[in-house]
């Protein structure tokens, strides 16, 4: 593959870090490989021998069901055998440090980390911490990114709604504190969406929105006008410190996706929300089980996504082993 | 020792000397340009094409210890000072224990005699603790060597306790050394709020945190008349409220650290923890206004604000890592470049590490005049290097400027009439 900037180089065939350096023929290229897998788990045989010998260890500092179990589903469909450790920071913060964990874990010879860290960063600090044989994916930073989940919400949108230079799209919620976000924002840009909004009230909102590349909306009605893809944040009170919003009720009140509020976009529009979903809060359970919903397909198609990911680093890894 | 200093360019910012000369060393007191009667030289220092100026004052440099060993010593950081021209400098209190007792204030300034380090000056803790809540022994950290005392960035949540301890302070004409940011909307905050907090999912630290102390404090110093120094300017907006303070007449000082006057939040880059300092590095636009500020005499003082690490304690997630850097060796030749540059005249450049901090803190050190202590530093004005793990004095690792060529190299250090650092020679 030939390299389109420096930083999408040595770092990204080794890495898969975030959206933000990718180009628009990389994810391209990562979601057509992901339709190819998609036969993969229709099959009554649901393996490819891709990634056999391979020691992956899912890594996870922070509770996850989805994105864990489609990395586990991911790598067993590659063949790879794959590990999982769910640990709290506050056990390793009692003596080892962060990058001693991996120390150890790489010492075992893993092939490829899966990683989830609560503070922005992590896998960046890891992926700069690792051998050059040793592969990185982020599988959620902090506030930072979680580029597969912006992907495999890509090739989500791209199933339902094809061309992306067509296409208004809305991020609606907790933007602050969304990796979600800032990395469909990312990868939505690299593909040459016609317009993205986030709609949220300005104490959810990054102190520098706009300078995304995104168009901010206090007001959701006006913020979904004629929208093609409406995508849902949950919102995280874990992150939260402080009078963020005034009450659960209020907010559903003014950005909760209702019925009603969904007419104010495009009669075909499709519903998102990356999980885990808090029923009326953000999203009202006739939406969110409602005919415009993809939120279940979002799920089944971040195992092939993640296939995708995972096929791609280990065929970089082939390619570097013949030259060398 | 006698000694002459033979056709440098000497600059003395306080007293405005600015020419090729011979600077006359007797004992530990500088005599001036002239020998004195029956001077007789015991070393002459050839210093052709070198700058002969006061040793540099460095208003916030922290050594590490008691308590932080595995950081840096009285003894490391005291070299490294030394090394980066540096003869005097303020320790803040944040050791551990806090310099809280007046025992420890002398140990530490007798251990900096020990080692035969710089003038160590410690300010003494403003509260218990540093907790904010009740006083500390003021007078009695004072009287047994503090140059002033403060919090060392521990918040003061409760106004009236910081109220109280600038009446006590102004009473007794203490200096009270102030870190303008705001507990609550800095609290979670570790870069400036804006582009790269956004990018990056960090937590911000808007601008109004250093603002809304720094009006607080100063509705509080014009009640109380206390002398106070802000310490870690940070932005275009708090520099202007400094010097409209500066204009109403009120007893206050100001330094920025020689990081924010080169470094922008665009060096974070990815998550680069060398850049991790508070407060955070801010925008082109308030580093631009920051070198106004010190060039035209509005921040008074340009500081290392030292802070050495281990290498453990930047390895960590950005918002997990320890802020600071450790600049003492770099403090000058980025100060210079800044000269270099035209953004700052030299002469200027060099009264912000020498008069301008000995006016601030109140001492008669950081000039040439007659009479004085012979604190000097040499410098090769032309001579390019690069600092790196290495060749650095300190024990810190921490530094985003290691391995930048520099221009502008201490060549020898002078404390007190005798040779404390030369070039290429042990100790």
């Amino acid at each position: 593959m030939i390299a389109e900037g420096t930083r999408e180089s040595a770092e990204q065939r080794q890495h898969f870090l975030t959206t933000e350096t990718l180009s628009g023929r990389t994810i391209t290229e990562i979601l057509d490989t992901a339709e190819s897998f998609i036969s993969v788990g229709e099959r009554e045989i649901k393996k490819v021998p891709l990634l056999r010998g391979k020691t992956i260890v899912n890594l996870f500092f922070e509770a996850s069901t989805r994105t864990r179990t489609t990395f586990e589903i991911a790598g067993k469909r590659l063949s790879a055998d794959i590990i999982n450790i769910n640990t709290s920071v506050s056990a390793t913060q009692k003596g080892e440090s962060l990058l001693d964990t991996v120390r150890n874990l790489e010492a075992m010879h893993t092939d490829l980390f899966v990683i989830r860290h609560p503070l922005s960063g992590a896998a960046d600090l890891i992926a700069r911490s690792v051998p050059r044989h040793v592969h990185v994916v982020n599988a959620g930073d902090g506030r930072h990114a979680h580029p597969t989940q912006g992907l495999l919400d890509m090739f989500t949108i791209r199933r339902y709604k094809g061309d992306f230079r067509r296409l208004t799209v809305a991020i609606v919620g907790d933007v602050l504190h969304s990796r979600v976000a800032r990395s469909q924002i990312h990868a939505l840009t690299a593909l040459g969406t016609k317009e993205i909004r986030v709609i949220a009230p300005r104490s959810l909102m990054p102190a520098a929105v706009a300078s995304l590349g995104v168009t901010p909306y206090t007001d959701m009605n006006a913020g979904l006008k004629d929208v093609d893809v409406v995508i849902m944040l949950r919102l995280q009170f874990e992150r939260m410190s402080g009078a963020l919003i005034p009450s659960a009720r209020e907010y559903f009140a003014l950005y909760g996706l209702t019925p009603d509020r969904l007419r104010h976009a495009h009669p075909q529009a499709i519903v998102m929300h990356p999980g885990p979903m808090n029923r009326g809060l953000e999203i009202a359970s006739e939406v969110a089980d409602g005919p415009q919903s993809v939120i279940l397909p979002q799920v089944t198609n971040g195992i092939a996504v993640r296939m995708a990911i995972l096929a791609r680093l280990a065929g970089a890894q082939a390619a570097e082993a013949k030259t060398s | 020792m006698n000694i002459a200093i033979v056709g440098g360019r000497v600059i003395d910012p306080g007293t405005g000397w600015d020419g090729v000369a011979t600077l006359y060393v007797k004992g530990a007191q500088i005599a001036g340009l002239a020998p004195p009667a029956d001077f007789i030289a015991d070393r002459t220092i050839e210093a052709q094409g070198l700058v002969v100026c006061p040793g540099l004052i460095d208003m916030r440099a922290r050594l590490r210890e008691p308590g932080l060993e595995h950081k840096g010593t009285v003894a490391s950081e005291g070299r490294a000072a030394l090394a980066g021209g540096v003869t005097t400098l303020c320790c803040p209190p944040d050791t551990e224990p806090v310099l809280e007792h007046p025992t420890a204030v002398q140990w530490l300034i007798n251990r900096a005699r020990e080692v035969a380090g710089p003038r160590v000056l410690p300010i003494g803790a403003l509260t218990r603790g540093l907790s904010g809540g009740h006083l500390a022994d003021m007078h009695a950290l004072h009287a047994a060597g503090c140059i002033g005392l403060g919090n060392a960035g521990a918040p003061i949540k409760d106004t009236a306790v910081l109220r109280h301890a600038l009446e006590y302070a102004a009473g007794m004409d203490l200096l009270v050394f102030l870190t303008p940011e705001d507990p609550w909307l800095g609290a979670q905050g570790v870069v400036h709020e804006g582009r790269v907090s956004t990018r990056l999912g960090l937590a911000g630290i808007p601008e109004s945190a250093e603002l809304i102390e720094i009006f607080r404090a100063l509705a509080l110093i014009q009640e109380t008349g206390a002398r106070a120094h802000f310490c870690g300017i940070s932005t275009a907006r708090g520099a202007a409220l400094i010097a409209d303070a500066k204009q109403r007449g009120l007893k206050i000082t100001a330094d920025t650290p020689i990081h924010q006057l080169h470094a922008t939040e665009d060096d974070i880059g990815v998550f680069d923890s060398n850049y991790h300092v508070r407060p955070p590095l801010r925008t082109v636009a308030d580093r631009a206004a920051l070198r106004a500020a010190v060039a035209g005499g509005v921040i008074d003082a340009v500081c290392s604000d030292h802070q050495p690490h281990e290498p453990d304690a930047k390895e960590r997630p950005f918002s997990d890592s320890a802020p600071g850097i450790a600049g003492l060796e770099t403090l000058l030749p980025l100060t210079l470049e800044l000269a270099e540059g035209g953004d700052i005249g030299l002469v200027r450049a060099l009264a912000a590490l020498t008069s301008g901090p000995a006016a601030a803190l109140g001492i008669a050190a950081g000039t040439l005049k007659p009479g004085g202590a012979a604190d000097i530093c040499l410098y090769d004005p032309a001579a390019t290097w690069t600092l790196d793990l290495g060749s650095r004095q300190t024990q810190g690792c921490n530094n985003p400027f290691f391995g930048k060529t520099v221009r502008g190299q201490v060549v020898m250090t002078i404390k007190d009439g005798e040779i404390a650092y030369e070039r290429g020679r042990a100790r």
